[in-house]
């Protein structure tokens, strides 16, 4: 296939930054997207041309690491994957793609398609944990039985990758759904119940604080998430939320 | 310098016991006064560093990614072992040590291996109690799979996530001490160097991937939990970042680099595609639990397979050979790693890949679907001999089990994995060897650790299935943070190191002197050529299966890479900026060292063990053929030059398991 690419270049967080051009040939419909510009960028190298940057590091969906909103979406047109699996057979001979990275005021720009996303770790450091020491004699594992149900809901919302495709796909760049998923992991077990009050509660806080915007149930977080993350989520985190401001 | 793997004295089942309570502790007062640097924020040192911050040290974390959560261990699919032996089924920590000994081909340290089954049910209580989202039953109780070299029960797993789940636990450890500001957290750095005071680790050069910006760091000791080595085949299924450098720096200040050749190779990944690939994808070992591993019988049907003109699963029963349930009966698809590879190996050397390149066997699940099928069919009251239920049914019970596997496998390959077998192929996975380390998990460096995948004590000559998980987390919540104290004891009254030494300035000035010689080399060919290259010559001729003819010539061809790497190898841009080929080109410089003492190490090794095999040392069947007087770890000493390398031997002693030919028929 032959593609032509728009790309967002941006040297550094203050370069103001623009779209530009590459024609790219002989890709390969089994090639990932991400090989795709591995070629690109070998191409720029032999130039002498400066390589397109960007985030990326297991290439199995998986780390969260990787970005990139092709075409007017997160992670691109194929759904549940992330970038690093988005594989050319989705795109056709001539086709011109667009490039960009996540955009998002908590997001601000490193390099080119490189994002600073250190505001989802800040939010995690808020309350994204259950406050138990390493000892080595915490309780026996079965001593408390938890309903499949409960577990199995509870990993759905665990399997956030933490990538920001929720917050790059949002109009109001919401992390609502990012937040809800680690609070919903937690509300669903046991044992996140004895800091349910203040982790809610903080971590709402620390999200409000990075300067996302708020949540309008459009949904379109829940259509781009890679790993299917549910609006069930946030419907709970409000429920929480409210129920954590009454006890105050 | 002798190597003194100052194992306790005592019987094995109560060395661990004995030694915490023998050891010195710093009392709580005290280790406010001392800091710790941690490299690597995986499991093991996730682990390491929010346990080290929850007893009171200050410590500095450093992660190349851009947040801690990113580490490789999130890619772990399978599940963890622990001995708790909630099946039933007879296990025990005897039987974990057991069996990860003898998984290991007899090649790893009886004590620590025995200290490591020990602790693995502590793991689960930890983990649960952290809200890590284990598999559980309709009881409401923990479930459990199977994995390869063991007859229980014994993996714990969240779907096809477990490692994910596990360090996002590490990570949310290391959140609540990052916001108590116990962990001084630094993402984007990497560790260049480390900093060697009176014959101590005492601190680390790094740079900020962002700005370019070399940093001194100081601590009373230095922990790297750096992973493994694996991309020196470049393609493997490490992820991209995965390097030697932190502990190949530290290997050229003193730390002995043991059994380098020790290589796991994967049975189960998705076959290479073509000369675009960046990496390789693992397909969980739990599928071998249902997946049944099979090649034609018959030349004539492969030729068919090939050319498209006859599907996998046109193919009669009586036409498929079984080869692993064929050859080990007691085993069956679950055996080990190395085996299950060289297997597939033979078959396809013999002419029997399945797809257009030779390389690639299946894994079937129709069997499997049918099973369950049957199973919920009569569980709902349904009728069990309608065939098209019976499938939808399997199907769906399959996809609970494994369905992110799945959808992985036909968003890469373009095929449904339920209705046709899932072609699949060894691949790089996971590096035995690493950074020699006594019992307390110190290097030959006083106060330097290694611990998980970067050190080397754990799995022999062969890891099993759902052990690197438990390794790494038994390393940072269990072993270290105790041993450490016994070091840091003598350092209470040390106070705050300086960073204005010059063994720091040297340090700096090295690691400078390095990086402007990359970016100002300016030749003509792109660091990853030389990667792709060096990958070839590991792949080739330090594989699968090995010999002294050509592992002469791969350290000919390395060595010659790598002056041809530092003659012309082309980096872009500038070192005061966002450069990923600039940090790339410092990890292939190592790796390029790395490669050569790996050859060396293989070529040394003039028997078969585990995941190294030497073709002049087989059983007329084709198996690994063990030597007695190779029983010992090789730790190589720098020397300069990779070939100069000096061997330093540890003897490993069985005293509590008796040493046989290694059999899983």
């Amino acid at each position: 296939m032959n593609l032509t690419l728009k790309i967002w270049r941006q040297k550094n967080a203050n370069d103001k930054g623009k779209m530009v051009d590459y024609q790219i040939s002989d890709v390969s419909p089994d090639m990932s997207f991400l090989e795709m510009l591995d070629v690109l960028n070998n191409q720029l190298i032999e130039k002498g041309d400066s390589p397109v940057a960007f985030d990326h590091d297991c290439r199995e969906g998986i780390c969260g690491m990787c970005s990139l909103y092709i075409n007017g979406e997160a992670h691109g047109p194929d759904r549940r994957v992330t970038t690093c699996q988005l594989h050319m057979r989705m795109f056709k001979d001539g086709d011109t793609i667009h490039i960009e990275p996540f955009r998002a005021k908590a997001f601000p720009i490193i390099k080119d398609l490189v994002v600073d996303r250190s505001a989802f770790d800040r939010v995690q450091h808020a309350g994204g944990f259950i406050s138990v020491n390493t000892s080595g004699n915490t309780q026996d594992a079965n001593s408390i039985p938890i309903s499949k149900h409960a577990a199995d809901k509870a990993m759905d919302a665990a399997t956030c990758i933490g990538c920001g495709a929720c917050v790059a796909s949002c109009k109001n760049s919401s992390a609502m759904l990012f937040v809800s998923a680690k609070v919903s992991q937690y509300a669903l077990l046991p044992q996140g119940q004895v800091e349910a009050t203040d982790r809610v509660l903080n971590m709402v806080q620390q999200m409000d604080d990075e300067g996302f915007g708020n949540c309008t149930n459009t949904g379109a977080c829940e259509v781009e998430c890679p790993k299917g993350i549910s609006l069930e989520n946030i419907a709970r985190m409000n429920r929480e939320y409210l129920s954590a401001s009454f006890k105050g | 310098m002798a190597l003194d793997s100052k194992i306790p004295q005592g019987p094995l089942a109560d060395k661990w016991t004995k030694h915490k309570n023998d050891i010195n502790l710093v009392n709580p007062a005290n280790k406010r006064l001392i800091d710790v640097i941690v490299v690597g924020t995986g499991l093991a040192g996730g682990s390491a560093a929010a346990t080290l911050a929850e007893l009171g040290y200050n410590v500095k974390a450093f992660c190349f990614q851009d947040s801690p959560r990113r580490a490789h261990s999130i890619a772990a699919q399978g599940g963890i072992n622990a001995a708790k032996n909630y099946q039933g089924d007879g296990d025990s920590t005897y039987r974990l040590f057991y069996d990860t000994v003898k998984g290991g081909d007899y090649r790893s340290r009886e004590a620590n291996v025995y200290r490591l089954a020990e602790v693995s049910a502590n793991i689960i209580d930890q983990c649960v109690a952290q809200g890590v989202p284990f598999a559980r039953d309709y009881g409401g109780l923990l479930d459990n799979r199977s994995f390869g070299g063991v007859l229980v029960s014994r993996t714990f797993y969240a779907k096809g996530q477990t490692g994910q789940q596990l360090l996002l636990g590490a990570y949310s450890a290391m959140n609540r001490q990052i916001g108590r500001g116990k962990i001084k957290m630094y993402n984007r750095h990497e560790m260049l160097d480390v900093v060697i005071v009176d014959g101590k680790a005492r601190g680390i050069i790094a740079r900020n991937l962002v700005t370019g910006e070399i940093e001194r760091h100081s601590a009373h000791a230095v922990v790297l939990g750096t992973g493994g080595y694996g991309n020196v085949f470049f393609l493997s299924t490490n992820a991209m970042g995965s390097n030697v450098t932190a502990a190949w720096r530290a290997h050229k200040r003193g730390a002995y680099f043991a059994n380098p050749c020790y290589t796991q190779i994967h049975p189960t990944c998705i076959p290479v595609s073509g000369d675009h690939q960046s990496k390789l994808t693992l397909m969980s070992e739990s599928l071998r639990n249902d997946g049944r591993i099979w090649v034609p019988k018959h030349k004539k049907d492969v030729e068919a397979i090939r050319s498209g003109k006859l599907k996998p699963t046109q193919l009669a029963e009586e036409d498929r050979d079984y080869y692993l349930e064929r050859r080990y009966p007691a085993f069956g698809n679950l055996v080990p790693r190395d085996v299950a590879s060289r297997a597939a190996k033979e078959r396809c050397d013999a002419g029997f890949g399945v797809n257009a390149t030779g390389e690639a066997v299946y894994l079937d699940f129709a069997a499997a679907i049918i099973r369950y099928g049957k199973e919920k069919a009569h569980v709902k009251g349904l009728n069990e001999n309608d065939d098209s239920l019976v499938k939808e049914l399997g199907k769906e019970v399959v996809k609970a089990k494994y369905g992110n596997l799945f959808q992985m496998y036909e968003k890469i390959v373009d095929e449904n994995p339920y209705e046709t077998p899932m072609m699949i192929f060894p691949a790089v996975h996971y590096t035995m060897g690493g950074i020699w380390v006594d019992y307390n998990l110190q290097t030959t460096i006083p106060g330097l650790y290694a611990i998980g995948e970067a050190n080397f004590s754990d799995h022999g000559s062969n890891r099993l299935g759902a052990s690197a998980l438990m390794q790494g987390l038994a390393d940072g919540y269990f072993v270290l943070p105790y041993t450490i104290g016994d070091y840091l004891s003598e350092d209470i009254r040390t106070g705050a190191i300086s960073t204005d030494s010059p063994e720091f300035e040297e340090a700096e000035k090295n690691a400078v002197e390095n990086i402007n010689h990359l970016i100002n080399n300016k030749g003509t060919k792109s660091v990853d050529s030389f990667h792709r290259r060096l990958g070839k010559i590991m792949w080739n001729k330090c594989g699968m299966s090995r010999n002294e003819k050509e592992l002469k010539e791969a350290i000919e061809e390395i060595s010659a890479l790598r002056k041809e790497f530092y003659k012309d190898v082309l980096v872009p841009g500038t070192a005061d900026e966002f450069n990923e080929q600039l940090a790339k080109a410092g990890r292939v410089a190592d790796f390029l060292e790395l490669g050569e003492l790996f050859a060396k190490d293989a070529l040394l090794r003039e028997e078969s063990a585990g995941g190294h095999f030497r073709e002049e040392h087989q059983t007329p069947e084709g198996e690994a053929k063990r030597r007695k007087e190779f029983q010992f770890v090789s730790a190589w000493e720098y020397k300069g030059e990779p070939k100069d390398a000096l061997l330093h031997k540890e003897a490993l002693v069985y005293e509590n398991i008796e040493v046989k030919e290694r059999s899983y028929k």
